[in-house]
C-alpha cells in the first residue's frame, strides 16, 4: 500500500514550509527513518524522516517550493503502484507526517495561490493604519500607482467599514488608565496617590475609642454558644488554578529559594518616562514602568549572566537568549506572557511589545508560543500595594524579580534629606545555582540601570 | 495695508532700524550714493550719511571681516555681499570667526552680524551672478540662516535678524526682488527666526520650500488645485535652526512630501527635511520622499535654453506634485 509523505506542522504557529532538499532521489529505495527531505520553515529547519520502507515513487514538490502544512509531497510505496494526479495534495486531518489514506484532495498550489492577492508595495502608514484597526487589507481597494494601497484607501475603508466591526480604538496608542491590566498601571503614576488612599483604610478595631458610626446595642445577643458554624463551600480545583497550584509546589520543592531586597530611586526613569511619553504616544506605544523594568533587567542579565540559566541535574544550561516573562494577574489565576529577546529591542519596542502582550492577555488571546521560553520572569507585585515579597520562581528558570509598589520615602542623599520616588525591588533566586554574592551583583546592575537612566 | 515689492521691503527694513539704533550701519560694494547694485540701499546714504552707510573695497573679506570686528565692539552691522556668488571669499570670516565666536569665547563675545546676500538663477546671470549657497552656511552651527519669501516675511524678517544677537545669513530671492510683490503690515513689526510657516493648508501631500521656490510652489499648488489635489505649501523661512515640528506635523497629517530647491541636487537642503522625515516621521510616510531640485552640474548655465533646463519652474514643480499625488 502506497504511503503519503506531507509536509507536517513544524510549529506551534507554523503553517508551512520549504522543501529544501531531497534526501532521496525518485526510484531510490529508503527504509522507515531514513531522513528523506530537508525542510526548512521560518522557525526551524529539520529534516523529516521517512514514514515508511519502500521505494520513493513519486516527489509532488521540488526543492525550493513552499507549501502549506498538510500539503502532499511525496508518495512511497512499492514500484507499478498507482499514484494520485500530479497536482492533488491529501491535507491531512491530523499531522505527524503521514497520511495512510489521502482525505479530499485539494491543489496545493492552487490554495496558495489564491489565498492572497498580491497586495504590492504597503506603506509604513498604510502598515501601522492596518495595525492600528485591524483593518484586513486584502479588502482595501487601492487606487495608488499599480493599485497600491494608500493612505486615503485605508481611511476611505475605515470611514466606510460599519461602526459595528470597527474597534474603537483610535485610542490604541493610549488606552485609558481603566483598560490597562493593573500590572501596567504604575507607570500611569497611580502610584503616587496618597498613601491613604493607596491603601485600604485599616479594619475598625471594636475596641477603638469613640467609633465614628455607633455600634448596635450588645443586649439580647445570644451567647456566643449559641452560633451555628456558617457552612463552607468547596471550589473546585481545575484548569489554570490547578497548573499554577501543582508548579509553585514543584517550584518550592525543588529549588532552594533565597530572596534578597534592594530598593531604587525611580528619579531618572520618571523623568525619562514624562520627557518621552508623548512621543512615544505618537509612535503608537504607551509607555509604562514596565518597559524600563524589562530593559533594566536585560542590562543586569548581561552584567551577570548566570541568572538567565537552568539547573539540570547534571549542568546549569547557560540561556543565551534573553526571553523575558511578565506576570500578568487574571481573575481565574496568572499568565507570564514573554518578551523574546528583549535585548535586542529598544525602549519603543519593548513598550510596544508588553502593550500589545498585555492587551491580548487580557483578552485571552494570547498564543500558546508566546506564554513559552522565558528565561527570567518579572512580577509587578506592587500593583496591590506590597512594599516588597518573596515570588517563587518561575521553573524551569533560576530566578524571578519582584518590583514592589513605588512610593515617595524620605532618603538621605549627601547628607541631606530627600524625598524621592521609591521602589524595593526583590531577586529570588535558586541557591542551586548561584550564591547571594552574585544576586547582589545582578540586583546592583539592575538599580545602577535605574537610577542612572539617561 | 500697502502693496511693496520684496527689495522695497528689505530697505524699508534697514531704514527703520537704522533710525531706531544708531549702532546700526550698512556697508558693502556701492550701497553707498549708487545706492546697491540692487538699490536696496536708494537713499539711505542721503537720509543717514557717509558714517553709516560705507562703501566698501571689492573684497568680501574684508566687508565681513570688519563687520565681525564691528560687531565685537558693540556695533551692528549689515554687510551686504553684492551676489551670493561672491560671499566664498568670506568664507572663513563667517564660519571660522563669527559662528564660533560665542562657543569660543565660552559666552563672552557675540556677533550680532547680519550678512545680506542676493540669491538664486533664473535672471540670465550665468555662472557668477546666479548661485544658491544656503546649504554651505545652513551646515554650520552658529549662524542663523533665513530666507524669505515674500515682502512681509523679508521685512519682519530682517529686523529680527538686525536685533538677533547672533550671526545670521540672509539670503534674498534676487529673481523675486521686483517680481513678488506683497502687503506689508503698516507700522512696528518682526517676524521671528525659526518658525516656518504653512502657506497653504492642504490634505494630499506636502510641499516643502523657501524663497523663489516657495513662490513658484504656490503657483503649482494653485494649478493642481484645480485638478482636484490639495497640495499643503511649507515656507520653511528659516533653514538653519530648523523648524522640524513644522515639518513633521505636516508629513503626519499628508504622509507625502517633496521637497524644492534651486541649488543643486545632492547634498542639497532637501536631503536635511528627507532625513528628518525618514527618522522620525517614517511610520507617517504613504510614500517615498521626493526632491526636485537642480541637476548637478558645476554652475547655472548662462545659455537660456540651458538655464531653464537648470532651474526648477512651476511647470516642473507642478509636474512633480501630480506625480507624488498619483503614488
Amino acid at each position: 500500500m502506497a504511503t503519503y509523505v506531507i509536509m507536517p506542522q513544524l510549529g506551534e504557529s507554523v503553517v508551512e514550509g520549504t522543501v529544501s532538499k531531497w534526501l532521496k532521489r525518485e526510484g531510490e529505495a529508503v527504509n522507515e527513518y531514513d531522513p528523506l527531505i530537508e525542510v526548512n520553515t521560518d522557525k526551524v529547519d529539520t529534516e523529516v524522516p521517512s514514514p515508511a520502507a519502500g521505494t520513493l515513487l513519486k516527489v509532488y514538490v521540488p526543492e525550493g517550493t513552499t507549501v502549506t502544512a498538510g500539503a502532499l509531497l511525496a508518495v512511497i510505496g512499492q514500484p507499478g503502484e498507482p499514484l494520485p494526479a500530479a497536482d492533488n495534495t491529501p491535507l491531512a486531518a491530523d499531522s505527524g507526517g503521514v497520511a495512510h489514506t489521502p482525505a479530499a484532495a485539494e491543489p496545493a498550489r492552487a490554495a496558495s495561490a489564491q489565498r492572497q492577492r498580491d497586495l504590492g508595495f504597503i506603506s509604513p502608514v498604510v502598515a501601522k493604519l492596518a495595525s492600528e484597526f485591524q483593518v484586513d487589507l486584502q479588502q482595501v481597494t487601492g487606487t495608488g500607482h499599480g493599485g497600491r494601497i494608500t493612505k486615503k484607501d485605508v481611511q476611505a475603508y475605515l470611514g466606510q467599514r460599519p461602526a459595528a466591526s470597527a474597534p474603537a480604538q483610535p485610542a490604541a496608542a493610549a488606552p485609558a488608565l481603566d483598560e490597562l491590566p493593573p500590572w501596567e498601571k504604575p507607570g500611569e503614576g497611580d502610584l503616587f496617590r496618597p498613601t491613604e488612599l493607596q491603601f485600604a483604610a485599616p479594619p475598625q478595631l471594636a475596641s477603638s475609642a469613640a467609633p465614628a458610626i455607633p455600634l448596635p446595642s450588645t443586649k439580647g445577643v445570644p451567647p456566643a454558644s449559641d452560633f451555628q458554624p456558617l457552612a463552607s463551600d468547596f471550589i473546585p480545583v481545575e484548569g489554570m488554578r490547578k497548573l499554577i497550584a501543582e508548579h509553585m509546589v514543584r517550584s518550592k520543592r525543588n529549588a532552594p529559594h533565597v530572596t534578597t531586597v534592594f530598593e531604587a530611586d525611580l528619579s531618572s526613569v520618571l523623568a525619562h518616562l514624562t520627557a518621552n511619553k508623548d512621543q512615544f504616544a505618537r509612535d503608537g506605544a504607551t509607555l509604562t514602568l514596565t518597559a524600563y523594568f524589562v530593559a533594566a533587567a536585560v542590562a543586569a542579565l548581561k552584567a551577570v549572566p548566570i541568572v538567565n540559566s537552568q539547573w539540570t541535574d547534571e549542568k546549569i544550561l547557560l540561556k543565551r537568549e534573553l526571553n523575558i516573562g511578565m506576570a500578568v494577574a487574571l481573575d481565574e489565576g496568572l499568565i507570564v506572557p514573554v518578551v523574546r529577546c528583549a535585548d535586542e529591542k529598544s525602549l519603543l519596542g519593548l513598550a510596544r511589545e508588553i502593550n500589545d502582550l498585555a492587551r491580548r492577555a487580557r483578552a485571552r488571546a494570547l498564543r500558546p508560543d508566546e506564554v513559552q521560553g522565558g528565561t527570567f520572569t518579572i512580577t509587578n507585585h506592587g500593583v496591590g500595594g506590597s512594599l516588597f515579597a518573596t515570588p517563587i520562581i518561575n521553573q524551569p528558570q533560576t530566578a524571578i524579580l519582584g518590583v514592589g509598589a513605588m512610593q515617595k520615602r524620605v532618603v538621605v542623599i549627601n547628607d541631606a534629606i530627600a524625598i524621592r520616588p521609591m521602589v524595593y525591588l526583590t531577586l529570588t533566586f535558586d541557591h542551586r545555582v548561584l550564591d547571594g554574592a552574585l544576586a547582589d551583583r545582578f540586583m546592583s546592575a539592575l538599580t545602577a540601570a535605574l537610577q542612572d537612566w539617561r | 495695508m500697502p502693496e511693496m515689492t520684496l527689495i522695497e521691503a528689505v530697505r524699508q527694513a534697514m531704514d527703520e532700524e537704522l533710525a531706531r539704533d544708531d549702532r546700526v550701519f550698512v556697508t558693502g560694494e556701492d550701497v553707498g550714493r549708487r545706492g546697491g547694485v540692487f538699490r536696496a540701499t536708494l537713499g539711505l546714504f542721503e537720509k543717514y550719511g557717509p558714517g553709516r552707510i560705507i562703501d566698501s573695497p571689492l573684497a568680501e573679506l574684508s566687508i565681513v571681516g570688519i563687520g565681525v570686528g564691528a560687531a565685537l565692539y558693540g556695533l551692528r552691522p549689515i554687510c551686504e555681499i553684492q551676489f551670493a556668488d561672491f560671499i566664498h571669499p568670506a568664507f572663513n570670516q563667517i564660519v571660522n570667526e563669527a559662528a564660533k565666536m560665542y562657543y569660543r569665547s565660552n559666552g563672552e563675545w557675540l556677533v550680532p552680524l547680519v550678512i545680506r546676500a542676493p540669491y538664486g538663477g533664473g535672471i540670465s546671470g550665468g555662472l557668477y551672478h546666479s548661485q544658491s549657497v544656503e546649504a554651505f552656511f545652513a551646515h554650520v552651527p552658529g549662524l542663523k540662516v533665513v530666507i524669505p519669501s515674500n515682502p512681509r516675511d523679508a521685512k519682519g524678517l530682517l529686523k529680527s535678524a538686525v536685533r538677533d544677537p547672533n550671526p545670521v545669513v540672509f539670503f534674498e530671492p534676487k529673481k523675486g526682488y521686483r517680481l513678488i510683490k506683497g502687503e506689508v503690515p503698516e507700522g512696528e513689526y518682526t517676524v521671528p527666526i525659526g518658525p516656518a510657516n504653512v502657506s497653504r493648508p492642504g490634505r494630499d501631500l506636502s510641499v516643502f520650500a523657501y524663497g523663489m521656490m516657495h513662490y513658484y510652489c504656490l503657483k503649482a499648488a494653485g494649478t493642481l488645485a484645480g485638478e482636484g489635489i490639495d497640495v499643503e505649501v511649507v515656507d520653511l523661512r528659516t533653514l538653519y535652526p530648523v523648524d522640524k515640528a513644522a515639518i513633521l506635523e505636516s508629513v503626519r497629517k499628508t504622509g507625502k512630501a517633496l521637497v524644492v530647491y534651486e541649488d543643486n541636487l545632492t547634498m542639497g537642503y532637501g536631503a536635511e527635511v528627507a532625513a528628518i522625515l525618514a527618522d522620525e516621521a517614517f511610520t507617517s510616510l504613504d510614500a517615498p520622499v521626493k526632491r526636485l531640485a537642480a541637476p548637478d552640474v558645476p554652475a547655472v548655465p548662462f545659455s537660456h535654453p540651458f538655464q531653464e533646463w537648470f532651474m526648477p519652474n512651476p511647470d516642473k514643480i507642478a509636474a512633480a506634485m501630480r506625480e507624488l499625488a498619483a503614488y
